[in-house]
Formats: structure tokens, sequence, C-alpha cells
């Protein structure tokens, strides 16, 4: 039995074959195509070549694609969505899509009310929600929307109405019609949590041709038994039919799979993951073997969000990172970079860019291209200099991502790792792997599934033991949804938040558990 | 007169962040109804407090509450108006304009929904010229101006009017009456003539957080020069340059306590600095010896894009600049020290200005 998993980024999309014991068996990389799917193909097709393996023994495929983010960042393909607000007379004074990029509200039709309804902070009901006035809103869409939004008021609270307002959804359009319920996406925040809840809803025709794409590139090459998985930005896995309810959960899923993959490439569950490419350095934070997610609000294609994305920083460090000596003799590294032309430009390749790339040769820190060529032509000192930059960045940026001031674990990966001294202040140990080229795709493949649940009680009428108790339940349903075993399932994750000053004693509780693939 | 217009907002609301000088809380909310707003409505007249009518009688508008429930409950966008009627009516006063009660967080922000609805003129004066967290903390108050009569309304349109006899009252009915209009409210307070306006409010703030947001918003270009901008805009003094290597917090007594402990780098090599919060930043501390103490602002700034960073995200290894501004005159007198000097809060310093602070630590 075997894994394939596939990595989309914006360079490269990489593939590998896992077998049974996780071990990896193949690795390719080839060129992502501006479709996408040739890029799929392509990698299918070269990590598969060469190997005697049965085709019918592949029994899951998993994906990490930038499909959907490209999708919003591109304005491209999206469907046009009704924002069901149900909140008034509360929350009038901001109408949705107040500070989103016009030509994206344009793509998404731009259709909005805000209706009677929502809660108060301990539940009670603010407003009733009134089927009438909700059936008159769908009458007037019908045939101008593809998918509704249902944006309650403290729904992390209480989901009745937004669960009422979609079965009302649902007896207009039909029961299939897509509806995307804001409680499932994000928690406190109206504002963020309806941005983040728009922008799922008009993502389902992109994920569902993600998918059918996915199964047609796998159809092609003759896997016809894989269970079809697609990964998360948590680090997870979600089954293809729930990725079809959530397609928002797969944006920021790339630096995610590099994490995860380095987590399992070193064996480490905690440590800052430091992922070097081409132009840019991505850091996170392996937490319990899973990224830590960011606790700012996110922006996602312009429009601010509070669906759970993980802390990453990037830098402008990377293999191809063009070094400058100035006129005062200092040296600077980036943030500009040759990019995918380092094998033409660098001159170890024969170039006559002096890149990060170049340093790390002439320093013996890796024997690439021609090493006599970049003696000839770059001092010893600007070397040094330079290799001292990349050292305080990196230095500097691990610094940034530690919440504590000891030493903390590093794992280096991706294509430019070489440029990276491997002696750093402020840390203890630094782990590379020979495979740590390819740590996204490994990462896409090894994934488990995770369920988690978010919502806020109100610990004077709920007592937290309940609370607790509910969350975890909420949790497991979730992961058992997303295609996990339910004898396997764990809890990885408690958050208990208090809120200031709420006078019911509200608390934000947040618990995620984590299981095995089911067979 | 001027007209403050969608991008000037968006200027006021990363100003007032800077002004809140650590608390005022998230701008966000109070930034989108303004936009939305002035969208709707046009662009606001600001009036220079010399171009008032100093026998005309304005009124200022403000959110309170539980800034979390602020984030599921906001406005249905009336209330101002509500509340602004209710003051003029109970007293029999024509309101001739609006003004922000305090810089910092939501509050800078509402009074600017009120004037594009109303179509009425916002003064560029405030009460605080900076964040305090209870209401007798104005310099108006100072002056001899009633905190009471005071209007609460709520999104249902429950609406009452407070009258009491010190300003701690109002401040404690009002918070019991939040509370059971569901966690947030709006209030009018602090109705004075032109002339109270123009000689005990704090004149200029709305310009001065215009000015300061956006040298921010333009920071990235050049941080050095933006500093250096804003240093003159607001006649403050760098205090530091470094690296937050601690943050201690606590709740006592309802506000978030704490310290913030900064070792230094670049000019500040070698140096530390901590700074006392409760709520805001209240004391800076360098090297052992107090460099700014409240009323006198202290602000942290992120060092890359100069964004003040409120004390509810700062975090263990964040680079920060620290700035310090002289409060305004009115609050450095006896009056306005006993109000919310450092004594006030339970610091063991008497208060020294900032500008004898700094001459003294050279």
């Amino acid at each position: 039995m075997y894994r394939l998993g596939i990595d989309v980024g914006g360079t490269n999309t990489d593939a590998i074959i896992l077998d049974d014991q996780q071990h990896v068996v193949n690795a390719v990389k080839r060129h992502t195509t501006a479709d996408i799917e040739t890029g799929i193909a392509n990698a299918i097709a070269g990590v598969l070549a060469d190997q005697a393996i049965d085709r019918s023994q592949i029994t899951k495929a998993m994906l990490g694609t930038t499909q959907v983010t490209n999708a919003i960042v591109e304005r491209k393909h999206l469907g046009r969505v009704g924002i069901l607000r149900l909140a008034a007379p509360a929350t009038l004074s901001i109408p949705p899509y107040t500070a989103w990029p016009q030509d994206l509200v344009d793509a998404l039709g731009g259709k909005y009310a805000i209706v009677n309804g929502g809660y108060e902070y301990d539940g009670q009901i603010q407003t009733e929600i009134d089927a009438a006035e909700i059936r008159g809103v769908l009458a007037d869409w019908a045939g101008s929307i593809d998918a509704v939004a249902i944006i309650g008021a403290f729904a992390a609270m209480r989901t009745d109405q937004e669960e009422a307002a979609a079965a009302i959804v649902h007896d207009v359009y039909g029961t299939d019609f897509p509806v995307t319920q804001s409680h499932a996406i994000g928690s406190l925040g109206l504002i963020e949590r309806e941005n983040a809840s728009v922008l799922n809803a008009g993502l389902y025709a992109v994920i569902a041709n993600t998918v059918s794409g996915f199964e047609a590139a796998l159809a092609s090459a003759g896997i016809a038994n894989a269970q079809l998985y697609l990964t998360q930005n948590d680090g997870t896995l979600m089954t293809a039919e729930y990725a079809r309810h959530f397609p928002i959960l797969t944006i920021g899923s790339g630096p995610t799979n590099s994490i995860r993959g380095a987590a399992y490439l070193s064996g480490q569950k905690e440590a800052i993951v430091v992922d070097v490419g081409g132009t840019t350095t991505d850091l996170g934070v392996l937490k319990n073997g899973f990224p830590r997610e960011s606790s700012l609000a996110v922006e996602v294609g312009g429009v601010r969000t509070n669906f759970r994305m993980p802390d990453i920083m990037s830098i402008g460090l990377g293999g191809g990172s063009i070094v400058r000596e100035h006129a005062d003799g200092s040296v600077s590294v980036g943030p500009d970079s040759v990019g995918y032309q380092i094998t033409e430009k660098a001159i170890c390749f024969g170039g006559d860019t002096l890149t990060a790339t170049d340093v790390a040769v002439r320093l013996g820190m890796t024997a690439l291209g021609d090493a006599a060529r970049v003696r000839a032509q770059v001092t010893q000192r600007v070397a040094t200099a330079a290799l001292a930059e990349i050292r305080t960045m990196v230095e500097t940026a691990i610094d940034k991502m530690k919440t504590t001031a000891g030493d903390a674990n590093v794992i280096l990966v991706g294509g430019g790792a070489i440029v990276v001294p491997t002696q750093l202040a402020g840390v203890g140990r630094v782990t590379k792997d020979p495979q740590g080229g390819v740590a996204n795709a490994i990462g896409a493949s090894i994934g488990q599934v995770s369920g988690e649940y978010t919502r806020l009680y109100p610990y004077a009428e709920i007592p937290r033991e309940t609370a607790m108790v509910d969350a975890k339940a909420h949790a497991e349903a979730a992961a058992t949804a997303s295609g996990a075993d339910p004898a396997t399932l764990a809890v990885v994750e408690v958050e208990e938040v208090p809120l200031a000053y709420h006078p019911a004693n509200a608390n934000r509780v947040k618990i995620k558990v984590v299981g095995e693939l089911i067979e | 007169m001027r007209l403050i217009d969608e991008s000037a907002i968006k200027n006021i609301a990363i100003g007032a962040s800077f002004f809140g000088a650590g608390g005022g809380g998230n701008p966000y909310y109070g930034m989108l109804q303004a936009v939305a707003a002035v969208r709707q409505y046009g662009p606001v007249k600001l009036l220079d407090v010399s171009e008032i009518d100093p026998a005309a009688w304005y009124s200022p508008v403000a959110g309170m509450g539980a800034p979390a429930v602020g984030l599921e409950k906001f406005a249905r966008g009336d209330e101002y108006q509500r509340v602004f009627d209710a003051v003029a009516q109970y007293t029999g006063h024509h309101f001739a304009g609006t003004f922000p009660i305090e810089a910092g967080g939501g509050n800078s922000l509402v009074p600017l929904t009120l004037a594009a609805t109303m179509n009425l003129p916002l003064v560029d004066a405030d009460s605080m010229g900076r964040a305090f967290p209870e209401l007798q903390m104005s310099t108006l108050a100072l002056a001899g101006v009633t905190t009471t009569p005071m209007a609460i309304t709520d999104v249902q349109g429950n609406t009452s009017i407070i009258n009491t006899v010190t300003g701690k009252w109002a401040e404690r009915l009002a918070r019991a009456e939040t509370v059971e209009m569901g966690g947030t409210a709006t209030v009018s307070l602090y109705a004075c003539t032109g002339a109270q306006l123009r000689d005990h409010g704090v004149t200029g703030i709305v310009t001065a957080c215009e000015l300061v947001g956006s040298r921010i918003r333009d920071a990235h270009r050049d941080p050095e020069a933006a500093l250096t901008e804003i240093l003159d805009i607001t006649h403050g003094y760098e205090l530091f340059t470094g690296k937050i290597i601690d943050v201690e917090r606590r709740t006592e007594k309802g506000f978030n306590v704490g310290e913030i402990k900064i070792d230094g780098y670049d000019d500040y090599e070698g140096h530390k600095l901590s700074v006392m919060i409760q709520n805001e930043n209240l004391i800076a501390i360098r090297d052992g010896q107090p460099i700014t103490m409240t009323p006198d602002l202290i602000e942290i700034l992120d060092a890359e894009t100069l964004e003040p960073v409120t004390t509810e995200v700062i975090k263990y290894g964040k680079r920060v600049r620290v700035l310090g501004t002289p409060a305004d005159a009115k609050w450095r007198t006896p009056a306005g020290i006993a109000c919310v000097g450092p004594r006030y809060f339970h610091f063991d310093y008497d208060y020294v200005p900032l500008e004898q602070l700094i001459k003294e630590a050279k």
C-alpha cells in the first residue's frame, strides 16, 4: 500500500510516493503550470516513472494546492454570494463588504441583507429571526446567486438561528444549494467572521474544479483505488468531500506542509522550522507536532478575516538572494533574488550575479557548481560579511518567532537551506535532512486528520466541565466527518480564554482533536 | 474648516492608537462605521476651536461597554443621534456640533459617524488628548464641566437620562445600564459651550491624530524620517529602541495590570527599559530611573512599521521604538496630577514632567 503526496507551490509542483512504513520511495519536482492541473499530471507521471508500483496499491492520494488562494488573489472563477446577516437592528452601521477591495466585491456579486436575528453576549435572543423576511430576501436573489453565507451575531455562542436560516435556504433553493454557516468558519468578531464566510461561499466552484481536476489526473495515471484528501492550513488532512464544504481551510496550507514535513523528517515536536526557498524564507513554529496558529487577524486577498491560519513569518532571504557590496564597504543580502533563474545567473553556475548560494559555495558550506570560478570572483571578505548578514537575518527572525528567551531547536528545510549557517545564536540544535527539499510534499502525505470546535460558553450558565465535554464532542464529530478513525482521536489542544469585562463570565473554549485516517 | 474623508478617517484611526498610549482598544470597527457613514452622507466638516461659536453648545458621543461584546453587537447607527437629541431635549440646548471624548480606540471615531449622519461639524478637540479608563478623567471635568446630564441608549431604542451628583456616580450607574442593554451602549455626556471646549479641551487632537496616522501609514518608505516627523508633530522624545524580553500581565480589580521589559539595541545597547501598564502605558523606567510618567504619554511602536502596539497584543521578541509625549498642560496642574498622576494609579512616584526627566537622564 502506498500514499501519493502532491504539493503545488508557486514555482514547483512536488510529488512523492510513501510506502506503508512512511518511507519515501520516490520524489520529483516539476514546474508549476499556469493551469495547475498540467503540473500535477506531470509530477504524478514523473514520480511513477521507472517505479515498479502496482497502481492499485496506491490507496491514498493527498493534494496540497494553491488553487483556492489563487482564485481569491486573481478574483477568478469565484461564485456569486448572497450574504444573510442575522443581527438587525444591531450592526446596521457597518454593512457587509465595507472595507473590501471593490473588484473582489464585484466578482462576488455584492448581494447582501441584514435581517432580524442575533443573540446577546450570554446566549439570550437579541432578536428572533423572521422566516417570512428571509424568504422575501431569497425570492429577490433567486437566480442571481450561487451560494449563501449566513452570519449571526454571537453565533459562536449559539448556532440555532444560523441553522434555522440555512434550513430556509435549502427549503427555497433546494437541499443541494451551497450554504456557509459562519459558526463553522470563525470565532468572535462578526466582521472578520463574515468576511471569511463570504470568501468560503464564493469558493465552492473553485474547490469542485480542483477536486475533479485531481480526480482526472489520478485516473489518467491509472490510479483508481485511492481515497482523495486535501491538506488544510493546520497541517492535517480532510477528505475531498469535506473540503467541498470548507474550501477556505486550504488557504495557507503550503507553509504548513513544510512545517509538518520538517517535523516528520526530524522526529521533533517542538521546534522552529526555517524553510529557505529561492527568494524568501518562511519561518513557522512546531508546537506539539503541529504548526502554531496566528493570533492576529489575517488578511486574505485584501480582506480581514479571523479564521485560523498558521503563524508564518517571511523574510527576504533565499538561495537566489542578490548580494551587493556598497561604496562604504558594507555588504547587503536581498531582498531581491534571481529566483528560478539561479541556474543561469549565479556565479557558481557560470552567470555574473553574486547570490547567497555563491557565498555558501565560496565558504565551503556546499559543493555546488564551479567553486573555482566563485573563488576567482568573490573575495573572502565579501563572502564572510554576507554570511554574517545572513546569520543576523535568520537569528533575528528566529528570535521574533520565539515566545520565551531560552534556546529553541531549529529545523532547516527547503532548497535554499545551504545558505544558512548551522551554528546560530539563541538556537540549541539545528537539524538538516537531505530530503528537506521536498519537505512540503512529505508534509502533505503524512497528515493526520483533525477536528476542532470553538464556542463561547457563559460559565455563569453552562458550568466549565459541561462546556469542555460539549466542545470535545463537537471536535470529535468534525474530525470523524473529515475522515478520521474515531478510535484513534486524541485531544491535542485546549484553549480557554476569559473575555475581558464580560458580565456572564464567558470563556472562549477551543478544543482540537487529531486522529489517524480511517482505513 | 476642512473636510474629513475616507482616507483621513483611516489616518485618524491609526493616529488615535498612537495617542491611546497602549490603551483605547482596537479602532477597527469604529473606523469601518465612520467610513460607511461618510460614503453614505459625504465627508465631515472639521472646525478648529477658533472657528466655533463660544456661546453655542457642543456635545460628544461615545461607545461604552465590554470591547469583546462590541465585536459582535455593534451599533445600528441611529444611537448617536438619539443620545445627542436626548441630552438636547433634557437640557434645552441646541447643539451646534460634536467632538470626541478621548483619543484612542473606537471613541475617537464614533463622533465622526454622528457628524456625517446629522451633517454637523466635528470640533478639533477632545477631553483627554489620550485615552484614560474612567469617565471622570477629563480636562473638561477639571474645569468644572459636569459629566451629566448624560444620555444612554441601546440598539433596540431604549434610552434613559442619567443625572448624578458626581462623575464617579455616573460611571457606576451607566455601567449597570450597559450590562442590561446587552453589554454595549452608546452615551453622550460632558455637554459644554464652545468657550469651555476652546479653553478647557485638548485642542487640535483630531488633526494631530490624522497627521501622526498619515506618517505611520507611509513609514515603510523611510521609518527614520517618519519617526523624526512624528516627534516634531507631537513635541515628543525618543525614549528607547529595543526588544521585548518579558511581558508580565495580570488582572487586578478589572484592570489589565503588568510590566513590559525591553532590552536595548542600536543606540540603546546595554540599556534596559521597563513600562508599567494599567490598561494604558503609565510609567517608563530606564535603567532604574523613571523617564516618563502619567499623564505624559508613552507610545510603544513596531520598530519597522511604526504601528502603535496596544497592551493586549504586545509579546516577547517584538522589536519596538518607545516614544514619550508631553501631556496637555491642563493635565500638568495639581488637580490634573491628582486625577491621573502616578499616585492615582498607586505608583509611588511624584509626577515630574517628561522634559525634566529627559534632562536629568543626560
